[in-house]
């Protein structure tokens, strides 16, 4: 088995440490356009990272193959693009591939690349199939949905959570995706000089050893249109250069880039492990992309309380919430206590249709987010935003905890808006007693 | 029978200080010191004296010295002098060897081989004066995941308890400790909001205001149990084992057993109180089950129901039984867990250490997916505020104090627990010796120490970058063994230092 934590961590430090700059912007309304913007911004963060890491995520840039999950893999030989390529015959239709274009490495002020290749795909029907039966064999109590059939609206009979969290993920999306990201985790830890790092549908990551805008240039993404672009220069302080290693990192199509350093990396790692995720990077980045994984896709949570576990009001606050909003807090922090991300960090979160940045709830690295018109920008300096859009409507200061979320075809959320008035009349009582008498 | 056995202390008085004022002659519970009237003088019998330092702590002159007795055996690698007196004293008697408190063997404390982790520029560093530092803690099973659906949260949150930080009073019962001490406990958890657990002598009526902060125990004797002890505590813990004699049960002489602690254990006055060595109603996993959920049902299910068993070889199997068979929480109790009579044999050769069976324990859990499902408590040493974040980052929900605890109200170790003699007023039920023990300033230093070493460990948390003690629950990463071997490494599941 290859150890990619060997090639991202070599030295075996308890994770890979790196300082950034990130850049993230998004049309709400769903406006294409090209990568130069989000270049022209890293550059301007060039001193922020040390040339030994720059990466771009793009959504909306594959409209031609929007139904097919996009791999972009790096080789490092001709031998592993080989193996990797009758793995996946056996695995995924292959719709289409490619090599992703991109300029001369000599030229670009980028390190050598390896080989980079691009494979549109579909999971096989008849895997989907298996798949699906052999889950719903295994389940005996809820055989009255058919796999398409949305759970949701069921549970109102069911009263254990695994159960439903069965149910919920015994629907069609998420034995695809499961399914991708087994065999993504396949070829990445199991096929020597090969690494998938991008595995979404309709969006792409582009990245490699280098400053940002130069690895920008490198894969011509002036040439791309997407709607929604997030960038990161990096400036590690631990890790040898290596394409993969840059960020952003992904997993689907959900993308982070993230600039801090988790303090609570080994509670978050033993936590994910539980759940099934093998952090096999040793990146902060990596557990903050899990975490997401699991809250979002699997526990099917809205994106503004996931954003609650990550960085959790403190006590303090909770204690002085009306009664409702505080019972809700309450339960997100002992249920999720290991999710918490303690330590300074920024990350900005990407995924079809939608961007969300978020700070450490003390606030220790910065994040600066600027709107004009449907344009949402979010930076980790205010300057990258406006010498890509000198004329914003409004730009500020983004506070600890306080998720900012960009959506297609909605209004900016900022702060904690999902969960509000009578919504919390029904919570079920929850029999906490404080040994403190509150 | 003339006995063999020679004196453990020496007693020095310094007969230019001493004023004859009598002090040590009334403190001494063991009767070492006398004063002869005749000659104007105290004289001391040092075959009685245990080395408590009553009399010296309490001489306003400072006129006595008590230190180890000088005389010497002939030296002897195989044969120490302990195991010479022990020896003989069981040549004199014919009786199991009884004591009191933990194992006092030179076995390794794998605390002082753990070291803890600081930020240094990557990361800052948090300053606990000016800074939040969150060390709130809940108590009971966590659900494996939330649900919402429209907007609500639809999961049903398990009976949980909260406390402030992450140290609870250990079991210690009303008959092994004194009246005034036990009240000491409820009063320092109740200004703490942490708790103390009653052990095993059954609770007080007059202490039952305290609730909140109680953890109240169901063990072999079953002493005091009844609908209104159950639901009136805090969390019912289910004991099956003690660290200082796993496999052990448990005997109150009847000397101790006053009219007030008949009362409480629900037995006649005079007669000795006998806690069986299994449960007698548990003699499988699946009994321990039945009795798990019978206390549930007794107290309609709105309590977290804890079981403690002594950490032994294979501690981490029986813990992810005890959590399958519906345990809420899980208290480990290690080899140097304090008692209040114990055989010394099993109390210095039964069981592991308390950080080696947390270790596996944690990561038993957690490999079988069910770490979330049951809180850890841990017991068994704990000497200091390092002790106790190096067990949370081993994975520890929270930490039992009871040696340290009594040590904050005037114990110094001395093991007499079991003679009921106790000078300090601790374990002794004695009326006249017990006064001395005023709850009231036993209170104020049982919250002084866990006020300071709350304290200590913000200042550590903050140093690793960390301002919520959950984000360093099962974070090994921040330790490091120091003077391990390879073996020790892989159970704790930590680097070597360097590394």
């Amino acid at each position: 088995m290859k150890e990619l934590d060997k090639i991202t961590n070599p030295f075996g430090d308890d994770k890979v440490i790196a300082n950034c700059g990130l850049f993230g912007m998004m049309s709400t309304k769903g406006r294409r356009f090209s990568g130069q913007d989000a270049i022209l911004a890293m550059a301007n963060m060039h001193d922020r990272g040390n040339g030994l890491g720059g990466g771009f995520a793009a959504y909306g840039i594959y409209p031609e193959y929007a139904d097919c999950y996009a791999l972009h893999v790096m080789y490092e030989s001709m031998t592993g693009k080989e193996q990797t390529e009758h793995f996946m015959r056996t695995t995924f239709d292959v719709v289409h591939n490619e090599e992703i274009p991109h300029r001369d490495p000599a030229n670009s002020g980028v390190a050598p690349a390896p080989i980079l290749w691009r494979y549109f795909v579909r999971v096989p029907k008849n895997v989907l199939k298996e798949i699906s039966i052999s889950r719903r064999g295994l389940d005996g109590g809820i055989k009255k949905e058919s796999p398409r059939d949305g759970i949701r609206d069921d549970i109102d009979d069911i009263d254990d959570i695994g159960r439903i969290k069965e149910a919920i993920e015994d629907n069609r999306e998420d034995i695809e995706d499961d399914y991708v990201v087994k065999q993504v985790m396949t070829i990445n830890t199991g096929i020597a000089d090969a690494y998938v790092f991008s595995s979404g549908k309709n969006m792409g990551v582009f990245k490699g050893v280098g400053y940002p805008e130069d690895i920008g240039n490198f894969f011509c993404l002036e040439e791309y249109n997407g709607y929604l672009w997030t960038a990161h220069g990096r400036f590690p302080t631990n890790t040898q250069a290596w394409w993969g290693g840059a960020h952003p990192f992904s997993l689907l199509d959900w993308t982070v880039v993230h600039n801090g350093e988790i303090s609570s990396y080994g509670t978050n790692r033993a936590f994910l492990e539980m759940h099934g995720y093998y952090c096999c990077m040793h990146t902060d980045t990596e557990v903050i992309a899990y975490a997401v994984d699991l809250l979002a896709r699997r526990h099917h949570l809205p994106m503004d309380i996931v954003a609650k576990v990550l960085a959790p009001p403190l006590w303090v606050s909770i204690d002085r919430m009306p009664e409702p909003e505080r019972r809700l807090h309450t339960a997100l922090r002992l249920t999720y206590p290991a999710l918490l991300m303690n330590g300074p960090f920024t990350i900005i979160i990407a995924r079809q249709g939608e961007m969300i940045g978020l700070r450490d709830r003390i606030q220790l690295r910065p994040l600066v987010a600027g709107i004009k018109d449907d344009m949402l920008y979010l930076s980790s300096e205010e300057a990258p935003i406006r010498v890509v859009c000198p004329d914003l409507d409004e730009t500020w200061t983004v506070k600890g905890g306080e998720p900012i979320i960009g959506r297609l075809g909605g209004r900016v959320i900022t702060g904690f808006e999902g969960f509000r008035g009578d919504s919390y009349e029904e919570l079920p009582s929850t029999a906490v007693r404080g040994a403190s008498g509150r | 029978m003339k006995s063999y056995l020679l004196p453990q202390f020496a007693v020095h008085r310094d007969d230019d200080r001493c004023i004859r004022c009598k002090v040590c002659v009334s403190q001494c519970s063991f009767g070492v010191h006398a004063y002869d009237d005749e000659d104007d003088e105290i004289r001391s019998n040092e075959g009685a004296c245990v080395g408590c330092q009553r009399c010296a702590t309490l001489c306003p002159t400072g006129a006595l010295v008590i230190r180890r007795h000088p005389h010497e055996f002939r030296p002897n690698a195989n044969w120490s002098e302990e195991m010479l007196l022990d020896v003989k004293r069981k040549a004199e008697t014919g009786a199991v060897t009884i004591t009191g408190m933990g194992n006092d063997k030179p076995h390794r404390v794998y605390w002082d081989h753990l070291l803890l982790n600081a930020s240094q520029v990557t990361n800052p560093s948090i300053d606990p004066l000016r800074e939040p530092m969150e060390l709130r803690t809940f108590l009971g099973r966590k659900p494996d995941g939330l649900l919402f659906k429209d907007g609500r949260l639809i999961t049903d949150i398990p009976p949980q308890v909260m406390i402030e930080t992450p140290i609870i009073f250990s079991a210690m019962s009303y008959g092994a400790i004194s009246y005034q001490a036990q009240l000491a406990f409820m009063q320092a958890a109740q200004e703490l909001g942490t708790l103390c657990n009653t052990g095993e002598g059954g609770w007080p009526m007059d202490f039952r205001r305290f609730g909140r902060n109680v953890i109240v125990q169901c063990a072999s004797g079953r002493f005091g149990v009844d609908p209104d002890y159950l639901n009136q505590a805090a969390i019912v813990e289910i004991k099956i084992g003690q660290g200082a004699k796993p496999g052990i049960g448990g005997h109150l002489p009847g000397e101790k057993v006053t009219a007030a602690v008949a009362a409480t254990r629900m037995i006649p006055e005079g007669t000795d109180a006998l806690s069986p060595a299994p449960q007698h109603d548990i003699y499988s996993i699946e009994d321990l089950s039945m009795l798990i959920y019978a206390l549930k049902e007794a107290t309609n299910y709105e309590k977290p129901i804890s079981v403690k068993i002594a950490a032994v070889h294979n501690a981490a199997a029986i813990a992810s039984g005890m959590v399958r068979a519906g345990a809420d929480i899980i208290a480990i109790d290690g080899f140097r867990g304090g008692t209040g009579a114990a055989p010394r044999v099993i109390r210095d050769n039964v069981g592991i250490p308390i950080e080696l069976a947390l270790a596996a324990i944690d990561e038993r859990l957690r490999r079988e997916g069910i770490r979330n499902r049951a809180s850890i408590l841990v017991a068994g040493g704990f000497r200091n505020s390092a002790d106790i974040i190096k067990a949370i980052a081993l994975g520890a929900d929270a930490v039992y104090i009871g040696t340290a605890a009594l040590v904050a109200m005037g114990c110094t170790l001395c093991q007499q627990c079991n003679t009921g003699k106790c000078a300090w007023g601790i374990t002794a039920q004695d009326p006249y010796i017990a006064k001395r023990l005023n709850p009231d300033i036993a209170t104020r230093r049982l919250v002084n120490l866990v006020r300071a070493w709350t304290l200590e460990i913000k200042e550590m948390l903050g140093g690793m970058g960390i301002n919520s003690i959950e984000s360093l629950r099962g974070n090994r990463l921040h330790l490091r063994g120091i003077g391990l071997q390879e073996w020790e490494l892989e159970v704790l599941g930590v680097k070597g230092a360097g590394q």
